[in-house]
């Protein structure tokens, strides 16, 4: 830590810096070009829109392409993405907060109370994180298709609920929180299982700094399992927290094979699947398409600009070694 | 002690929920995909008739899946290589105490927190390349306007496989020690792939760069002071100390990066799909393809298997590698 305080004499002597940031700005328009195409051509009005002009700075500005894209267009015959936007939110909140509990869960038992066959049990988990999905997949439908049969009684219980014709949409939502397959609740389960691998890892790796001695002292004041939890390790749990809720929300959010394989009907369907569908739709103009895929990726980008120093700790605890 | 001990079952309850959960939904699943890949399940009907490994042996007779592997080879090559050198390359530039380091970082790394398919819609749009009649778009319209006009291309729409041909003189030389089939656009490189490879470097590239900085942070500044203290050029002092200690970096970004690779799908689907003569098409799009559009269940679960397999054996010995250095630690 103190090393890197120190200047670090480098014998590169200016020509050779002034070609270093040539560099790395000549990169970073690299990197920004998709950007910048994003946003012009979500303001650029539909008079504007060619793609002969594709990089040309928008003389009226205009949200009209946002519009169409969060409404859709009945005229033309096209779904917008407002729904499926509020799908992912459905979708992402409780599978995060679920998956972030069960990680903090199994982080704590795997870190802090090490049993015979934890040694196995802990790659074995992690293993499930590099899986490629699609060796599940055929399973997974069949599973929730059962499950859809077992829970079934309970999103018919839900949607004969009798209620006040102003709460008429609540019901319905509510069923589709029940799951099965091709609802979020199903979705949900899916994305809690798998979040497992990642999520124990990063707890388990987080509680393992955290001095056991902490944990002996608790004991010696009589605490047991669950009150050395919730007194002594929860709420020093907050910046592991924040890292897991990171992690998960964006990749959530950002997943699309299991919500094309899970959720068939337009209605449940997340924002990347309706993404998907929009920009393979040969009506919708490209600058609708482009105005769609910026606001599909405004709320991991959000996160990512608001708390980005997290995002890099996920992120390299996804490599197992920081 | 009884205290301990009744902490103790709970401790193994309170994990029990999600080891099962891993148990059935991983390692069950998977059971149950190798079993239905050996079966005759052809339709929407399961029919779990055994044939044996008989799926295998069709699938590799199968064009599609031959053109899918060597896909899979071209992206996974082009891929590392792309994200190996711009994100060490750009890890020693940022390492160098430049100005405005964190900004350059995050511009580098915010790819990562898009999905797959909004890079796969803003990419195809900027390689589209336009025809004789509309004029140039995206890139290529860039290149034209920078006097680069030459670079033009049809990117993911040009069906253009580059391979030995078999008139050439290492064709015919090929032939002649008996690997003549070396010589065919099953062995080539396909250009289409390059296009998703650009889209995938750009997303990921970031992600190595991460990797590798806090690698190089990691260095202590004596082993540096001490090599110039001895006369090493920068280069040298590079060459010689600071990428062979990164190389447990690399290994894992390799085997990160391969994976990825490996189970590359939302890219896919979202930018080219399987491309004119299958040229972008990956094993994980014919897997949903044929499973769940086609109904070919045995087919897609052979496919799936295939992917876990290699998937597999970059995977385990890493996780047992690392596991190992853990418990040094």
């Amino acid at each position: 830590m103190t090393a890197s305080r120190l200047p670090r004499p480098s014998r590169l002597f200016r020509p050779q810096r002034l070609l270093i940031y040539l560099i790395l700005i000549l990169t970073a328009a690299f990197f920004l070009l998709p950007v910048y195409v994003l946003l012009i051509t979500g303001l650029k009005s539909f008079q504007e829109i060619n793609l002969a002009t594709m990089w040309a700075w928008p003389r009226n500005l205009s949200l009209a392409s946002f519009a169409k894209a969060w409404n859709g267009s009945q005229a033309e015959g096209f779904r917008g993405l407002s729904g499926s936007f509020l799908n992912s939110v459905y979708l992402t909140v409780p599978a995060t907060v679920i998956s972030a509990m069960l990680g903090s869960i199994n982080g704590y038992v795997l870190a802090k109370w090490r049993f015979r066959g934890a040694d196995v049990l802990f790659p074995a988990m992690l293993f499930g994180m590099f899986i490629p999905y699609q060796s599940i997949l055929i399973p997974l439908v069949q599973m929730l298709q059962r499950v859809g049969q077992i829970t079934k009684p309970l999103s018919v219980a839900l949607l004969a609920l009798s209620v006040p014709p102003a709460l008429a949409w609540f019901p319905p939502w509510l069923a589709n929180f029940v799951p099965a397959y091709g609802t979020i609740g199903g979705l949900i389960l899916v994305h809690v299982v798998y979040g497992i691998p990642i999520t124990t890892l990063i707890f388990r790796n987080y509680y393992a700094a955290i001095p056991t001695e902490l944990i002996e002292a608790a004991k010696i004041d009589g605490a047991g399992l669950l009150g050395i939890y919730r007194w002594v390790l929860f709420p020093l749990s907050m910046p592991g927290f924040v890292v897991v809720i990171i992690w998960q929300f964006t990749s959530i959010w950002n997943d699309f094979l299991f919500g094309l394989i899970v959720t068939s009907r337009p209605a449940v369907q997340p924002i990347t699947v309706a993404l998907n569908n929009l920009a393979g739709s040969y009506i919708v103009q490209w600058n609708v398409q482009m105005a769609g895929a910026l606001l599909a990726a405004l709320p991991t980008l959000l996160i990512y600009i608001v708390l980005g120093r997290f995002f890099m700790r996920g992120l390299l605890a996804g490599s197992l070694k920081g | 002690m009884r205290r301990l001990t009744r902490d103790r079952i709970l401790s193994i309850a309170l994990i029990t929920p999600s080891a099962v959960a891993i148990l059935v939904f991983v390692y069950g699943f998977i059971g149950f995909t190798g079993f239905a890949s050996l079966t005759h399940w052809d339709t929407l009907f399961p029919d779990y008739t055994f044939v044996g490994l008989r799926n295998y042996a069709k699938l590799f007779t199968i064009e599609r899946f031959q053109l899918d592997l060597r896909n899979t080879v071209t992206f996974t090559v082009f891929f590392l290589l792309a994200c190996l050198s711009v994100g060490f390359g750009l890890a020693v530039l940022i390492d160098q105490r430049i100005k405005g380091e964190g900004l350059f970082r995050s511009i580098f790394l915010f790819p990562m927190a898009i999905s797959f398919v909004v890079t796969g819609v803003v990419w195809r749009w900027l390689l589209a390349p336009g025809t004789e009649q509309t004029g140039s778009y995206g890139v290529n319209l860039l290149f034209e306007q920078a006097g680069l006009g030459f670079l033009r291309n049809g990117w993911y729409t040009a069906p253009i496989i580059w391979h030995i041909s078999s008139e050439s003189t290492l064709g015919i030389l090929l032939q002649s020690i008996g690997l003549g089939f070396l010589a065919s656009p099953k062995f080539g490189i396909s250009w289409p792939m390059v296009s998703v490879v650009i889209a995938a470097t750009w997303q990921m590239s970031g992600y190595t760069m991460a990797m590798y900085l806090a690698g190089l942070r990691g260095i202590p500044d004596e082993l540096r002071e001490a090599a110039r203290v001895d006369g090493a050029t920068e280069f040298q002092i590079y060459r010689y100390i600071i990428v062979p200690l990164l190389t447990p970096i690399t290994l894992s970004a390799v085997i990160i990066l391969g994976h990825i690779s490996l189970k590359i799908f939302d890219l896919v689907v979202a930018m080219t799909g399987s491309g004119p003569g299958f040229s972008t098409d990956v094993p994980a799009f014919y897997m949903f393809d044929t499973t769940f559009r086609g109904n070919h269940f045995a087919e897609g679960a052979g496919i799936a298997i295939i992917i876990l397999l290699v998937v597999a054996v970059l995977i385990i010995p890493y996780l047992i590698y690392s596991a190992r250095t853990e418990v040094q630690q």
